[in-house]
């Protein structure tokens, strides 16, 4: 009984991602893209920058997902071309968004994001500062020599 | 009296990582939002000649990427049905991944809600249209523009709410 329940398990899993069909052929197409090794080593840091959609944790460079496999074509592809780091950055967030990237360019959008932790930082000093300088420090007062000579004097005899 | 900006402080920082834990990371916002529908040039499914962007001129409709071997798609397919049937919904399905016997089977077995159907068997105008998982639902304006993206199942409560009217607005 546990045999078949596994088998089903089993299938259902494999099934959907086996049944996928041009995973092999954009394998093929990417195998057949030829790179000199300055643009092999370029198409490799640059996967690392980018985001997989499907599994958000996980640069393209890492991901089995078909999705990195079709983007890491498209990569691959553009680079042959001659294409710029910036175009296929342009290629790539025109379809799916800044979040692709893993270092968001800096614009309006992006902007608080960049200065976010430095403006916490600045807040944080002028916080600190005005506490400061709210409670200056005592000055200790001078001590009156003759005053305090009164004051041992006047001490009651020890009995 | 000196607790209360430090309170506020605290309370604001609640109510911000508050509204973080009700928003789906998963959700990638589309860029192409309010944007022409991107050029594509798709075979018909089970049928003859390519169909492009212009498909998509002169009325409101759905654009509904999915595949016979998408789970989540069954899950949606009832309403989909329904939209179409009852609503008079015009939805254009891209068949994504998918070979086509496998999709003919598939909609012979479940319904075919979709008008037109066209064949993407290597994803690119997926890619183009910036899908990363079907389904993926998007809302066409009369004029050509994607109005709205729908990730995963499309839902009763999703259409009503966020469809609907941009649908019933959409045909001006």
């Amino acid at each position: 009984m546990s045999r078949r329940w596994l088998a089903g398990l089993l299938l259902g899993v494999a099934l959907p991602l086996a049944s996928q069909p041009p995973a092999a052929e954009v394998e093929a197409q990417l195998e057949a893209i030829v790179l000199e090794a300055p643009a092999e080593a370029r198409y490799r840091a640059f996967l690392y920058e980018l985001r997989c959609l499907v599994c958000q944790n996980q640069t393209l460079a890492d991901s089995r997902a078909p999705l990195a496999l079709d983007l890491r074509l498209q990569v691959r592809r553009r680079i042959a071309a001659g294409e710029s780091d910036e175009q296929i950055r342009a290629y790539l967030t025109e379809r799916y968004g800044e979040f692709v990237l893993y270092k968001p360019r800096l614009n309006a959008r992006t902007v608080l994001l960049w200065a976010g932790p430095a403006l916490l930082v600045v807040l944080a000093l002028v916080i600190a500062l005005r506490q400061l300088r709210r409670r200056p420090p005592q000055p200790v007062a001078a001590v009156d020599a003759e005053a305090l000579r009164r004051l041992l004097d006047e001490r009651p005899p020890a009995p | 009296m000196r607790f209360l900006i430090p309170l506020a402080l605290a309370l604001g920082l609640v109510a911000l990582l508050g509204v973080g834990l009700t928003l789906k990371p998963g959700e990638v916002p589309s860029p192409l939002i309010g944007k022409p529908v991107p050029a594509f040039a798709l075979p018909v499914l089970g049928g003859d000649g390519l169909q492009d962007q212009r498909l998509l001129q002169g009325r409101p409709r759905l654009v509904n990427f999915w595949a016979s071997w998408c789970t989540p798609c069954l899950e949606e397919h009832p309403l989909l049905l329904r939209l179409a049937r009852e609503q008079g919904v015009e939805i254009i399905g891209i068949n994504y991944k998918d070979e086509p016997a496998a999709a003919q089977a598939w909609l012979s077995r479940h319904g075919n809600p979709f008008q037109l159907i066209l064949a993407d068997r290597l994803g690119s105008a997926g890619l183009d249209w910036g899908v990363y998982g079907v389904p993926e639902t998007f809302l066409i304006g009369a004029d050509g523009r994607i109005l709205a993206k729908h990730i995963g199942p499309l839902n009763e409560a999703a259409w009503r709410e966020r469809l609907a009217p941009l649908w019933a607005g959409g045909g001006a």
